[in-house]
């Protein structure tokens, strides 16, 4: 990573709803500074109706840390994608409550949903799903334009981004000039360019041969060391375990790794707050 | 958006190509088409027109029973008097009849048309070459007489024909001058014609009976429908019955053409009635082409949702997409259709309206609009889960 671009990129988020991290333990918004970046109860999801119901997630109850690197595991099917699906507020749950970054999203509707994704979640995608019609930069420049962000700020801030995922020289090739793992780079940078709380990646490595996958996985590991919070799915034992901590579904559940193992645990150190963040008071915020 | 919205038509060229192509060929057909139409009917227009606008043909009517009879003769047009018709500022009798024209060993038949010198003023018919006969001629039943253009060139053929002595009906006859070719639809076939003294054709051809028309020529286009009234009661005083019971027509050069255009305005409808279906045909084109933007773009639409798109920026930018392209292809179509309104189509060169235009453009990118931003308003209303699923 160059200091070019961790000058550019803030290291953290910071939400307007969680005041800057501070160390004053007699701060009345002491727990409101590392309110979890995750917080849902009961979360339930039903595809199709009928004979042909699926559960595909019943009571999934979840908390994820600010700076934490979390992966998902499951089997095909477990319900890994829907959860994420429902994370990333690209589906609503049918029952269950979810709080991100301290917002309660259950109320919000269409665009406010939309400003919530563009600003707090940046998505990658086992496919890429990048605009096929149009160069790295200005698919890495896309969620900045849907964020009002100035055309020369735009472009300064998308190419920092593709630095830190080491394209700057692929900028302006189109996604059919570029190799799977660039591909997967590129969605990474772009999944970042917004400085959002929480990095949703479901399967990412899934399309990547070894050698991608390796390159993919060293950006998130730096991702992580600079205090972004990262959920990642896969089903593949060794990417897991670059991540601090793993939740494993099985048929729509969560079998283990709901919360954070402690305070102490391995991803969870919250960013200039170690060790005083704990699941019990932020579950407290949850209307 | 609009950068957006030129590069997505860049990327995909063919079909933003076939979407223009639909748009150029319905809008440029309607306008065609509508041309060709109105073109027709002008056409008839300035013809009749060309007769002048302010002349007055009286004709005799079918004669109902004895007691109806209404003789149209030379004392009536002399009737016909600025004191009683202060509006009418010529008078022209003619006879017309046909006769057998020959010079040398050709011969052909004519119609010949004996009538006085303000005839070639009146009707609008000036000479190409020598002149016309005067009121001197006139008065002395002079054997002189001016030829139709076609006549003159069966008879002589390029060979000058004034001053040659030709036989009509056994008389014998002088050419004074020749008359500029005419248009012909109006009815009037005086390119074929042989135009000579009232006075004349009476004694040698017709005798001293009815005339078969007067033409009138009003002091100005606004007094036509004066002139006319006033011609009805002058003839009708004439001939001693009332104007109500009048049998001979007095017919206006407007009420002509009204009675033209009605016979064009079928030819006009047709046209139409084609236009519009090539208009519906090329806006299921650009509608198709649309759909299937959209469905296959309902990914981009999903991924541009997940990265935050709010509602109306992808909206619009199907929308701006669909009103360039149908936008661009609109004025092709009309830069076409006046491209092609110089050469003639059916015989008739088009006369392009500017409300043929507008409404072409107006129906053609309103239907681009409306179909390719629906489907596009559609999918940017999907939850984004749905529109990445789509493949
Ligand atoms: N759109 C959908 N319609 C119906 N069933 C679905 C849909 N999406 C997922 N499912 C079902 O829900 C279950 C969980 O799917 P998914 O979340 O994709 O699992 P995973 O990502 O862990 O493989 C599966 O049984 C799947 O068939
Ligand atoms: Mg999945």
């Amino acid at each position: 990573m160059t200091n070019d671009s961790t000058e550019v990129l803030p290291p953290v988020s910071e939400p307007a709803s969680a005041p800057a991290p501070t160390t004053n333990g007699d701060s009345p918004h002491y727990w409101n500074a590392d309110l979890p970046v995750i917080e849902t109860r009961g979360l339930t999801r039903t595809y199709g109706g009928g004979e042909s119901t699926v559960r595909a997630l019943v009571d999934v109850s979840l908390t994820v840390g600010p700076g934490e690197f979390v992966a998902i595991m499951g089997h095909s099917g477990s319900g890994k994608s829907t959860l994420m699906n429902l994370l990333g507020l690209l589906d609503v749950p049918d029952a269950g409550a979810y709080l991100l970054d301290g917002v309660d999203t259950s109320s919000l509707r269409g665009d406010e949903l939309a400003q919530i994704r563009n600003r707090k979640i940046g998505f990658v995608f086992q496919s890429f799903n990048l605009i096929t019609s149009m160069s790295a930069l200005a698919n890495v420049e896309l969620p900045m334009a849907y964020a009002d962000v100035k055309r020369s700020e735009r472009r300064r801030r998308a190419f920092a981004a593709l630095g830190l995922v080491g394209l700057t020289n692929r900028a302006s090739h189109r996604p059919s000039e570029l190799s799977g793992g660039q591909l997967q780079r590129v969605a990474v940078a772009r999944a970042l360019v917004n400085t959002p709380a929480l990095i949703l990646a479901d399967e990412p490595t899934g399309n990547l041969d070894s050698t991608a996958t390796a390159e993919v996985l060293d950006v998130f590991g730096e991702l992580n060391q600079t205090g972004r919070t990262i959920v990642l799915i896969t089903h593949e034992a060794d990417v897991a375990a670059r991540a601090g901590r793993i939740i494993q579904m099985s048929d729509g559940r969560i079998v283990s790794g709901s919360v954070p193992a402690g305070a102490t645990g391995m991803g969870i150190a919250p960013v200039g707050a170690a060790g005083a963040w704990s699941p019990t008071t932020a579950l407290g915020a949850l209307p | 958006m609009l950068t957006s919205a030129l590069r997505s038509i860049r990327a995909n060229l063919t079909r933003a190509a076939l979407t223009l192509l639909g748009v150029l060929i319905g809008v440029g057909s309607v306008i065609l088409l509508l041309g060709v139409g109105s073109g027709a009917s002008a056409e008839v227009v300035s013809q009749i027109a060309g007769l002048g606008t302010n002349t007055i043909t009286v004709s005799a009517g079918m004669s109902r029973g004895a007691t109806s009879f209404q003789d149209l003769t030379v004392e009536v047009a002399e009737a016909i008097t600025p004191d009683n018709a202060p509006d009418v500022i010529a008078v022209v009798p003619e006879v017309s009849t046909s006769a057998t024209v020959a010079y040398g060993t050709v011969s052909t038949s004519a119609t010949v048309i004996g009538t006085t010198p303000e005839y070639f003023s009146v009707t609008n018919s000036p000479l190409a070459q020598g002149t016309a006969f005067q009121a001197a001629d006139a008065a002395g039943a002079r054997q002189v007489c001016v030829l139709g253009a076609d006549l003159a060139y069966d008879l002589f053929g390029a060979d000058d024909a004034v001053g040659r002595q030709l036989m009509v009906g056994g008389a014998p006859f002088t050419v004074y001058g020749v008359m500029k070719v005419k248009d012909t639809t109006g009815g009037s076939s005086g390119n074929s014609s042989l135009v000579a003294p009232l006075t004349r054709v009476q004694r040698s051809l017709t005798g001293y009976g009815s005339l078969s028309s007067i033409t009138l020529q009003a002091a100005s286009t606004a007094v036509v429908e004066a002139a006319a009234s006033e011609a009805t009661y002058a003839i009708a005083e004439a001939l001693r019955i009332d104007a109500a019971d009048a049998t001979f027509r007095v017919t206006t050069q407007e009420q002509l053409i009204e009675t033209s255009t009605e016979a064009t305005s079928s030819l006009s409808a047709m046209l139409a009635a084609i236009a519009a279906i090539s208009l519906v045909v090329g806006g299921i084109g650009v509608t198709n082409i649309m759909l299937v933007t959209v469905s296959e773009r309902t990914r981009e639409i999903g991924i541009r949702k997940a990265l935050g798109a709010p509602w109306a920026a992808i909206a619009g930018q199907f929308v701006i997409e669909a009103s360039l392209l149908s936008l661009t292809g609109g004025l092709v179509g009309v830069a076409g259709a006046w491209g092609l309104s110089h050469i003639a189509i059916l015989g008739t060169r088009p006369v392009i309206s500017l409300a043929s235009v507008w409404l072409a453009l107006g129906v053609s990118v309103g239907i681009g609009v409306i179909f390719g931003g629906y489907p596009a308003l559609r999918a940017a209303a999907m939850k984004p889960v749905d529109a990445l699923r789509h493949e």
